[in-house]
């Protein structure tokens, strides 16, 4: 069968790429895309690195079809920052060494955006619980918790 | 993996494309347990056919005192719905109980029932409500028990390059009613269960009229406990009664060892004390009604 042309907004413009139908959605973004701020690690959808905003929800974007993401918007790391200026929640992560070897990183601060975009004022338990599904070998997880949580603050002013 | 990929508008479309594909083409809603078996695993499709932009299917809706929940909804929704976190709580609680919120976001409840793992969190909470799935194929739609559904681990009675589970449903707890959902877990999220247990009790004055107790994994379906429910027919709302239908949910399960889920001895244990607090959170829950 031949290749499907798959519509999407990927951070904020529209793209058109051509696929074969059993492109996974990770795979488009990066080699098709060049966003290599998406990150693989597991590609069984239990790490978490590879976390995308599709239509406004955290999402594994290593086992998703490409074509699933058919006229919905997707948003990657690098959608985040404005021209060079850092989105709050990367600044929090910087100001509170929530970064080590910055492959989860990505992922978490996308699953907070995720988290703040629907609950601006969250509680330390619910941003926990935001993040469960991102896996962090590097930091044990408190200065990324209070990144979030700094993070919060900064984008409530 | 696979070589066409569509998403139909309606489900008569999407059966007559099944249909078309004499076995080749598969559903698929969220994925999340489908793609990691069509990666990793010689299961093969030719053409998924995506259910999850039919509208008719992401419904959660109340008919009639029953609850009937679509094919494209997600954990995430279940989850959050006020419905269900009212009126099938322990439903709400298995669904948020589910892998993680990227997961919980894509993956659908149908779709944890159709995966026919015998611990799957939401197909045990289905369970302990009664709950029927709707399958519908091209001469017509049956209700099937969900305890029905099963033919092994792993392998659903259900056909899905031929029929379309298109919902689910249950009628709601009533006043009377009360339910919970206890998993045990080497972690708090990302971690297959060592133990699930989901209760539903109904009650009248301090009596117990009916409980369903659901247990797994214990054996290669969700296992009701039909032992321990005989113990609280009738019997007076006590600690004793309490603890003595957990122990006989305890004396009924055979969990196996397992590397994955941990000793038979140890969960056999742990189920004793997990229906006891489930037993115990459903009938504050029965009472606050």
């Amino acid at each position: 069968m031949g290749k499907h042309l798959l519509t999407m907004t990927v951070n904020g413009e529209t793209v058109e790429v051509a696929v074969e139908p059993s492109t996974i959605l990770i795979d488009v973004l990066r080699d098709e895309l060049g966003l290599i701020g998406v990150k693989e690690a597991c590609g069984r959808g239990e790490c978490g690195a590879c976390t995308v905003i599709l239509d406004g929800e955290s999402v594994s974007s290593c086992i998703i079809p490409a074509m699933k993401a058919m006229g919905k918007e997707v948003l990657t790391i690098e959608g985040l920052d404005k021209q060079g200026k850092l989105h709050p929640i990367q600044e929090a992560f910087i100001e509170c060494g929530a970064i080590q070897c910055g492959f989860c990183t990505p992922g978490m601060v996308l699953s907070a955006k995720a988290l703040l975009d629907e609950n601006p004022n969250p509680t330390e338990q619910e941003v926990r619980v935001a993040l469960s599904g991102n896996l962090c070998r590097c930091t044990g997880y408190v200065k990324i918790v209070d990144a979030v949580l700094a993070a919060a603050q900064k984008m409530q002013k | 993996m696979w070589e066409e990929y569509v998403s139909p508008r309606s489900i008569k479309e999407a059966l007559e494309i099944l249909q078309s594909y004499k076995g080749q083409a598969r559903i698929i809603a969220g994925g999340t347990d489908l793609i990691l078996e069509l990666k990793e695993q010689p299961r093969k499709a030719k053409c998924l056919v995506d259910i999850g932009e039919i509208e008719a299917l992401k419904q959660i809706e109340q008919d009639e005192g029953h609850i009937r929940i679509g094919a494209g909804v997600t954990h995430s929704q279940v989850a959050s719905s006020m419905l269900i976190q009212k009126e099938a709580t322990v439903l709400a609680d298995a669904a948020s109980a589910v892998g993680s919120p990227q997961i919980r976001n894509q993956g659908t409840v149908v779709g944890n029932v159709l995966s026919a793992q015998p611990a799957a969190d939401t197909a045990v909470a289905l369970l302990a409500l009664e709950a029927e799935a709707e399958v519908a194929t091209a001469s017509g739609t049956r209700f099937v028990p969900i305890e029905d559904l099963y033919e092994g681990i792993g392998i659903s009675k259900v056909n899905s390059t031929a029929e379309i589970v298109t919902g689910v449903r249950f009628k709601s707890l009533g006043s009377n009613q009360g339910s919970a959902f206890e998993r045990l877990a080497q972690r708090k999220a990302l971690a297959l269960p060592m133990l699930n247990v989901a209760v539903v009790v109904t009650t009248r004055e301090c009596q117990f009229e009916e409980a369903k107790i659901v247990v797994a994994p214990v054996a290669p379906t969700p296992f009701r406990s039909k032992g321990a429910e005989v113990v609280l027919q009738g019997t007076p709302i006590s600690p004793e009664s309490i603890k003595q239908a957990a122990e006989a949910a305890a004396a009924e399960a055979q969990p196996r060892d397992s590397a994955l889920r941990g000793s038979a001895e140890y969960r056999k244990k742990m189920v004793k004390v997990l229906v006891k607090r489930a037993l115990e959170q459903a009938t504050e829950r029965a009472r606050q009604q």
